[in-house]
C-alpha cells in the first residue's frame, strides 16, 4: 500500500513521505496547515487512491472521545421499559456505533478521517490515547472488546486552536502543510482547471502572491481561495490583459470578492492602491 | 550517527522522546522510503521527530548541522563552476584593457583561486542561505565585468531542484515560536488561560444525572445545571507613548486577540509606570482618568493582571514620589505597583522589548523585582510562559 498522489491532488514530495510512513507503520498522521491548504481533502484523496472506504468524523466542541466508540441510549431503554417494549431485554439494541467501532468492524482496511481534532475539549486526544494505539476498546454494557480486524489508516487534521497533548503527539507522525510555492501551486490549478489559458493563470498568480504580501493583510487568500477566483475569472472570460493592467485607476483587481474576505482587508488594499496611483502620477 | 542526531536534537532542546526515535528506526528498518537519499531521510525524520510546526525551522538547523558535508552526488556538480566556461565568457566579452588587468592581478589561476575563497567565505558567512556571490559592483569578478550585470554563481531555481538542500531553504523560520507574533497566534497562546467551569443560572439538562436521580427515585426528577462558561477574568493595563510608540502594532495585536479570548476583560492605558489614575481613553486621559483606588476596589481579587510595558524609563519613575515626568505623583510608582500587587495575586508583566536587554535596563530590572521575576517577553513563547504562570 503506496500512496503516490492522485490525479486530482498534488502532494509534495515530503507529504508522501510522511503519508507512507504512516502507512506502513500503522499510525495516526497529525496534518497542520494554513487554512485551505487542503488537510481534509487529503484523507478523502488518501482513501481514493488506496481504493479503500472513508469513514469520517467531524469533531465539535462538544465532542466527546467516547461517542467515537460508542453510546449507550438510556432515555429510549427507560421509556421503553416503561411501555413494556420486548427490546428492553436485550441491551445491545440500545448501543449505537460510533466512527471508531464502524472503522474497526470493516472488512478492508479503511481510512478514519478524524477531521479538525483541536476543536473538542482539551482532554479528548489523551482519552482516545489507548484505542488509537492499541485499536481495541471495551463495551462495559455488553462486556465484550472490540479490536480492529485491520487497523484503519488514521488521519487526524489540527486547525491549532488547542495545543495537543505530548503523550498523543508521540504516537504520530506529523505533516505541517506549508503554503504551496508558485511552481506547485500551478501543478495544482493544472489539476483544477486544465484548459485554463496559460497567460491568465500567470498574471492571476502574479495578482495572488502580492495580496499576500501585502503587508497588515488580515486574512491571507489560500489555495481554495485562488481555485474559487480562477473559476470566476474563467466564467467571466476575464481576458489576461485586464489582469495586466497597470492603469493605476483600476489596480483593484476583478472579482476581488473571492479573495478578500473582510472588509477591513478591502480597504487597506484599496488605500494601497491609491498610494501606489499617487505615487505613480508624482512620478509622471 | 543517527543516535548523534537525536542528541543534537535534545540538545537543541527539541521536545524529542525516544518513541519517536525507536519509530523513526522502525520506518527505516520496514523501508517505508525506498531509495535511501537524503531528502527522503530528512522528510521521513522530520514527520517523525518533529510535532510542532514551531519547532520545524529548529530541526532544520540541527539537521543541517548533524549532516553537514552528508550531500547527494549530484549537488557537487553544480557547487562546482565550469572553469573553461568562465574562461571562455572572459575571451568573449573581455576587452583587451581588461584582460591586460587580470593578468597583472596574477593571471586567471589566481583568480579563481579567490573566486573559490570567496565562495567559501560567503557561504560561512550566510550559513548555507543565498548562494549568490558578487552582486556586481563590490566583487572583482564583478568589477573587471566578464559582463555587465555581474556574473551570478549558484544554480538556477528550478534547473536541478535535488542540489539545493531542503533543510538549507529554512522554509519554516516564520513558524518558529520566538519569532512570528500574529493576532491567531496570540489567541492560541491567551487560550491557555481558558478555565471552563460551570456557573450562574441552571439552564441546561443534565441528563445524566437525571436517569441517575429517576432510576434512584423511581420517578421522573428532572435535573438542570448551569451552562459552561470560561470564568477567567482579565484586567489589562498597557503602557502607551514615549518609548512604546515603537511597540503599538504589537500591542494592538495583544489587544485584539485578548479582546476576543476573554468574557470578563477590562483594558487601563498608563504612561510608563502605574501611579494614582488611569484612563480607558487615550485621547481623553486628561479629563476622564479612573482613580486606581478605584480599580482596586472595584475588580475583585479573582481577577487576574496582565501589565503590558517597556519598563524602560528613569529609575526615578518608579522608586521616588514626584518621580513621574508628566505630573507630581504623591506617592512612587513602586508604592502602586505593591499595592496592585497586594490586591491580585496572579499578576505578571509582558516586555516587548527583548529578553536578553532586560538587564541592562535598570528600571526594567526594578519592575522584574517588584513583580518577583513574573516578566515576560512578548513572544507566542513568552505569552504561553505567562499564562501558565497566571494559571497557577
Amino acid at each position: 500500500m503506496k500512496f503516490e498522489g492522485t490525479s486530482s491532488y498534488i502532494a509534495t514530495e515530503d507529504l508522501k513521505v510522511a503519508v507512507n510512513a504512516a502507512i506502513t507503520l500503522e499510525r495516526p498522521i497529525i496534518v497542520k496547515g494554513e487554512p485551505g491548504t487542503g488537510k481534509t481533502m487529503l484523507a478523502h484523496e488518501v482513501a481514493k487512491s488506496l481504493d479503500a472506504e472513508i469513514i469520517t468524523w467531524h469533531i465539535k466542541s462538544t465532542t466527546k472521545a467516547q461517542q467515537g466508540l460508542y453510546e449507550y441510549d438510556a432515555v429510549t431503554r427507560l421509556r421503553d421499559s416503561q411501555l413494556g417494549d420486548e427490546k428492553v431485554k436485550d441491551i445491545k439494541n440500545y448501543i449505537s456505533k460510533g466512527k471508531l467501532w464502524n472503522a474497526f468492524e470493516s472488512d478492508k482496511r479503511p481510512v478514519l478521517l478524524i477531521d479538525e481534532i483541536d476543536k473538542a475539549d482539551i482532554e479528548f486526544p489523551n482519552d482516545l490515547l489507548l484505542e488509537l494505539d492499541k485499536m481495541e476498546f471495551f463495551v462495559y454494557e455488553t462486556g465484550e472488546t472490540i479490536k480492529a480486524q485491520n487497523r484503519p489508516i488514521v488521519i487526524i487534521t489540527s486547525n491549532n486552536e488547542k495545543e495537543l497533548p505530548d503523550a498523543f503527539l508521540r504516537r504520530c507522525f506529523f505533516h505541517y502543510i506549508k503554503f504551496p510555492d508558485p511552481n506547485t501551486m500551478e501543478e495544482i490549478v493544472e489539476v483544477h482547471y486544465p484548459d485554463i489559458k496559460k497567460d491568465l493563470i500567470q498574471e492571476a498568480f502574479k495578482i495572488f502572491y502580492d495580496i499576500r504580501e501585502v503587508p497588515g493583510i488580515k486574512k491571507k487568500p489560500s489555495t481554495s481561495e485562488l481555485i474559487d477566483w480562477l473559476k470566476l475569472l474563467m466564467t467571466d472570460d476575464v481576458d489576461a490583459k485586464i489582469l495586466r493592467e497597470k492603469d493605476p485607476k483600476k489596480l483593484i483587481p476583478p472579482l476581488h470578492g473571492a479573495l478578500l474576505k473582510n472588509e477591513q482587508d478591502v480597504h487597506l488594499f484599496e488605500r494601497l492602491a491609491f498610494i501606489s496611483r499617487r505615487e505613480n502620477e508624482n512620478v509622471e | 550517527m543517527f543516535i548523534n542526531f537525536f542528541f543534537d536534537l535534545k540538545q537543541a532542546s527539541l521536545p524529542v522522546s525516544l518513541k519517536e526515535y525507536l519509530m523513526l528506526m522502525e520506518a527505516m528498518n520496514k523501508r517505508v522510503v525506498d531509495s535511501f537519499n537524503v531528502n527522503d531521510f530528512y522528510y521521513l525524520s522530520r514527520s517523525a521527530l518533529v510535532k510542532d510546526e514551531r519547532y520545524l525551522d529548529k530541526f532544520d538547523r540541527v539537521f543541517g548541522h548533524s549532516f553537514k558535508g552528508l550531500e547527494s552526488p549530484e549537488s557537487e556538480t553544480t557547487k562546482e563552476i565550469p572553469e573553461e566556461w568562465l574562461k571562455l565568457m572572459g575571451q568573449k566579452y573581455l576587452t583587451d584593457e581588461e584582460k591586460k588587468m587580470i593578468e597583472s592581478l596574477g593571471g586567471w589561476d589566481k583568480l579563481m583561486e579567490t573566486l573559490k575563497q570567496r565562495l567559501e567565505e560567503q557561504k560561512k558567512r550566510h550559513q548555507g542561505g543565498s548562494k549568490w556571490i558578487g552582486t556586481g559592483g563590490t566583487s572583482p569578478f564583478g568589477a573587471y565585468g566578464y559582463n555587465p550585470e555581474g556574473i551570478r554563481i549558484g544554480q538556477k531555481e528550478g534547473k536541478n531542484k535535488k542540489a539545493v538542500k531542503v533543510w538549507d531553504k529554512r522554509e519554516f523560520s516564520n513558524l518558529d515560536g520566538d519569532v512570528e507574533l500574529g493576532t491567531r497566534n496570540i489567541k492560541i497562546a491567551l487560550r491557555r488561560l481558558r478555565k471552563f467551569a460551570r456557573e450562574g443560572a441552571e439552564t441546561e439538562l443534565d441528563l445524566d444525572n437525571t436517569i441517575k436521580s429517576t432510576a434512584h427515585k423511581g420517578y421522573i426528577d428532572v435535573k438542570m445545571m448551569p451552562e459552561r462558561r470560561n470564568k477567567i477574568k482579565v484586567l489589562l493595563f498597557f503602557d502607551v507613548g514615549g518609548s512604546m510608540d515603537a511597540h503599538v502594532k504589537i500591542c494592538e495585536e495583544l489587544f485584539s486577540a485578548a479582546r476576543t479570548e476573554f468574557k470578563h476583560m477590562e483594558y487601563f492605558y498608563y504612561h510608563n509606570c502605574l501611579y494614582d489614575a488611569v484612563w480607558k481613553d487615550n485621547n481623553r486621559r486628561y479629563n476622564d482618568n479612573i482613580k486606581t483606588w478605584d480599580v482596586l476596589h472595584t475588580y475583585p481579587s479573582d481577577y487576574k493582571v496582565i501589565f503590558v510595558g517597556d519598563a524602560e524609563m528613569s529609575p526615578y519613575e518608579i522608586t521616588y514620589p514626584g518621580g513621574s515626568v508628566e505630573f507630581w505623583n504623591e506617592e512612587s510608582g513602586e508604592t502602586w505597583l505593591t499595592r496592585m500587587l497586594n490586591v491580585y495575586e496572579n499578576a505578571i508583566w509582558l516586555n516587548p522589548i527583548p529578553e536578553r536587554y532586560w538587564d541592562r535596563i535598570a528600571s526594567t530590572s526594578i519592575i522584574k523585582q517588584i513583580f518577583s521575576d513574573r516578566m515576560f517577553p512578548l513572544t507566542i513563547e513568552g505569552i504561553d510562559q505567562a499564562m501558565r504562570e497566571l494559571n497557577k
